[in-house]
């Protein structure tokens, strides 16, 4: 099946397909937001205002896939969020709490449920065709990715928008820094990998959000990125042995070895604990495959292999890696298969393979 | 790819019983769960009824086996999931590829309301321990873990129509070979967030909701879980319980009108019911009993009735909103509603719509109000429609 298009808003400049990633952010802090575009040619004025900046983010970063896509109306819609639309759930509870469940507006209520932002595509779109909402933590891109690649499988549908919204509030960021997620002090998001005092060695990752969609569709066009050939998930791994079997039996059940993979994308994030298995399987696995990471660019957040996966795709499209991505391999070299690895949190491990048309 | 998906367990808990043969002697003896809250605490006691399963959390978590400190929409789930699992009696569950796909709308709210009120006064305050599940997808963690199901685990929420969705979803990762085994279903428990939701929305009846009656005044809002095992044909062989009951036909449309009501004509709802049947490869005269949405909202029936009334006219089949007994358990009605449809083929019964006074005028049909025993039910339509127009129809059918 093809990625025929993309939409994609994150904390780098990404919507509107500018170059890709030709000019880098950085962020200083443990906290990278959106770098929000106008909204108004993808979205009626009047609706905009009504919207909370997550359904923003995401029904904009849907309908540009679309337009990119030239299809109107997707046989179906298919999201993933681990934490829904948090402002409005924020929002419902201060005031539930703060007029002690009295003098109640619905508007954030309304809003907070975790489907509204497929319900919002499917609303402007007038699309009356299957619409789904997955909310698994590190696993809710994943899932409606399956849900989408399956419904193109059993010719249930030709064309599947498929997407990854999640944000950061000001209470999630305080919540999850309370956690202990989060790096302290003045980290240059750029510098995340790097052998510097702060970065190095040290707990914590940085806080990242994103809207990501894609346009899956059974039949190439002329505007395909690349191939969706493969995706596989698991939960709470034993150790790196089990680790490396699930790895090695994805690649075979795909009849590919390391030697047809030219790419490799990690999500590593800099916290030492969890960037111990990818420099595990780097020694291990990937030790003859140019690796690159992507979350010193988008942060880290239960969604973040949407980002990946528009990452991969921008790859084999354009034939190239921009230096940010700080890529080590041959530059002649045209990429043509993509593995892309990702963890959250040690919990949900997922595999991606991504291949030329 | 057209292999049969089976029904081999189920496992129910809501405000008529702790396990499924407690629920159906309430609706045998026509016995509802709605009243004032006992366990639940809200401003709102005096006015509104609600449908509380009758356990406090200590009770539900010496139930369940989790810690009294877990989400009661977990102890819930735990409760419903094990029950069913235990039904389906799958002696080497090992050796089988098993998932758990579940459904809930608001996670571990119920806790992260209590984490707030101490938060909002200091956002260095409030214990962790009661925002840690918060995520809708860690409140199935907590039950599959406990379960030991590791192969597949996800969770949906589409409002209303969520854990129809999770049993949908089960089911094809079945027929498409990725799973043998799946529990699907969903969970919650009443929380403060959606009473308060539903009340500033003012769809809430001060009274015993009256689903399908004309002078209908809104819904009660009820907890609970519903599971059903799920299992390939290959596993059915291997089952000591032969299975009976398949899942024939779903479709999932969307109503794409408004995002919490429905369309006057039931785009949604007809685009479902009709999808469901074609899937299933039934006319709608084969269809003996709908288990409706039926929420006893002005809006809901009116939709969902004209669309039956489209599809159905003009012979129409028995059929009844149980909400009148569990009240409208949100993410979890998808999942109890599935087992009360499994039962009504297994059992040959049929259940009654409760409080039914004054059937609606501008509907020629009128839902039962007996229950009904020794009777042939060999295909049963389920419906659960959303907030967000997400509409999702289920047929149970007898092998």
């Amino acid at each position: 099946m093809y990625i025929r298009a993309t939409g994609n808003i994150s904390a780098q400049k990404t919507f509107g397909h500018p170059p890709f990633l030709a000019e880098t952010a950085e962020y200083t802090g443990n906290r990278l937001s959106c770098i929000e575009p106008d909204y108004k040619t993808f979205i009626d004025v009047k609706l905009i205002r009504r919207m909370s900046r997550i359904i923003r983010m995401g029904v904009a970063a849907a309908m540009e896939c679309l337009q990119e896509a030239d299809v109107k109306i997707p046989d179906a819609i298919v999201t993933g969020t681990a934490y829904g639309c948090l402002e409005d759930t924020g929002l419902f509870l201060t005031k539930m709490v703060e007029f002690n469940e009295e003098l109640l507006t619905p508007t954030a209520f309304i809003q907070s449920t975790h489907n509204t932002i497929g319900a919002q595509i499917g609303l402007m779109l007038q699309c009356n065709n299957y619409n789904n909402a997955f909310v698994h933590r590190g696993f809710s891109f994943e899932s409606a990715l399956l849900d989408g690649m399956l419904l193109l499988k059993e010719k249930e549908a030709a064309t599947v928008l498929v997407g990854a919204i999640d944000e950061i509030t000001n209470i999630s960021h305080t919540i999850l820094s309370r956690m202990g997620f989060y790096k302290q002090g003045a980290v240059s998001s750029l510098q995340l990998f790097k052998k510097n005092p702060v970065a190095i060695g040290s707990k914590g990752t940085i806080a990242g959000e994103g809207a990501a969609f894609f346009l899956l569709a059974n039949e190439p066009s002329s505007t395909d990125y690349a191939k969706l050939d493969g995706l596989k998930t698991f939960y709470k791994p034993q150790g790196v042995k089990e680790i490396e079997e699930h790895i090695l039996s994805f690649l075979d059940a795909h009849s590919i070895t390391f030697n047809d993979i030219d790419l490799v994308i990690t999500g590593k994030n800099g916290d030492a604990k969890s960037d111990e298995i990818f420099d595990r399987l780097q020694q291990t696995l990937f030790t003859k495959n140019n690796t690159i990471n992507y979350k010193h660019l988008c942060g880290e957040y239960p969604t973040a292999t949407a980002f990946a996966l528009w990452m991969a795709a921008n790859i084999i499209k354009s034939g190239a890696v921009p230096a940010a991505l700080e890529y080590s391999g041959s530059k002649e070299n045209t990429i043509k298969r993509v593995l892309i690895y990702n963890h959250y949190q040690n919990l949900h491990h997922s595999l991606l393979l991504i291949s030329a048309c | 790819m057209s292999q049969a998906v089976f029904v081999a367990g189920v496992g129910a808990i809501s405000a008529i019983g702790k396990n499924v043969a407690e629920c159906l002697d309430a609706l045998e003896n026509s016995r509802a769960g709605i009243g004032h809250m006992h366990y639940f605490n809200s401003l709102h006691r005096e006015r509104l009824p609600v449908a509380e399963v009758k356990m406090s959390n200590d009770e539900l978590a010496q139930l369940s086996g989790l810690p009294t400190t877990k989400s009661r929409t977990a102890l819930l789930s735990m409760i419903a999931a094990t029950e069913a699992l235990t039904d389906a009696g799958i002696e080497n569950l090992a050796a089988f590829r098993t998932g758990f796909i579940s459904a809930n709308s608001v996670g571990g709210m119920d806790k992260t309301e209590n984490f707030f009120a101490e938060f909002l006064s200091d956002n260095q305050r409030g214990k962790l321990r009661d925002v840690v599940h918060h995520e809708c997808g860690s409140i199935s963690e907590l039950v599959a873990d406990q379960l030991g199901i590791k192969e597949y685990v996800t969770t949906i929420s589409t409002a209303c129509s969520s854990s129809a969705n999770s049993i949908f979803f089960g089911a094809r990762l079945i027929k498409n070979n990725i799973l043998d085994v799946v529990v699907a279903g969903g969970t919650d428990a009443l929380t403060k967030f959606t009473l308060n939701g539903f009340n500033s929305l003012m769809i809430l009846d001060e009274q015993l909701c009256q689903p399908f009656d004309e002078n209908r005044r809104g819904l009660n809002l009820g907890e609970g879980a519903g599971y059903i095992v799920l299992v390939s044909e290959k596993v059915a062989a291997f089952l000591k319980k032969k299975p009976v009951v398949t899942l024939s036909g779903y479709c999932n449309a969307n109503d794409a009108y408004h995002q919490t009501a429905s369309s006057p004509d039931g785009t949604g709802s007809f685009l479902a019911m009709s999808g469901a049947l074609k899937k299933s490869g039934l006319q709608p005269a084969d269809i003996d009993y709908i288990n409706l949405h039926g929420t006893g909202t002005q809006n809901n029936d009116i939709a969902e009735g004209t669309a039956i009334r489209r599809l159905f006219d003009p012979r129409y089949p028995k059929m009844s909103s149980t909400k009148s007994f569990t009240g409208h358990t949100l993410g979890g009605c998808g999942g109890i509603e599935a087992v009360f449809s499994i039962l009504a083929i297994e059992k040959g019964i049929i259940y009654p719509n409760l409080r039914l006074q004054t059937p609606m005028k501008e509907l020629p049909f009128t839902p039962e109000i007996n229950f009904i025993k020794n009777i042939q039910v060999k295909n049963v339509l389920s419906n659960s429609f959303g907030f967000g127009g997400n509409c999702t129809s289920l047929i149970f059918s007898k092998s």
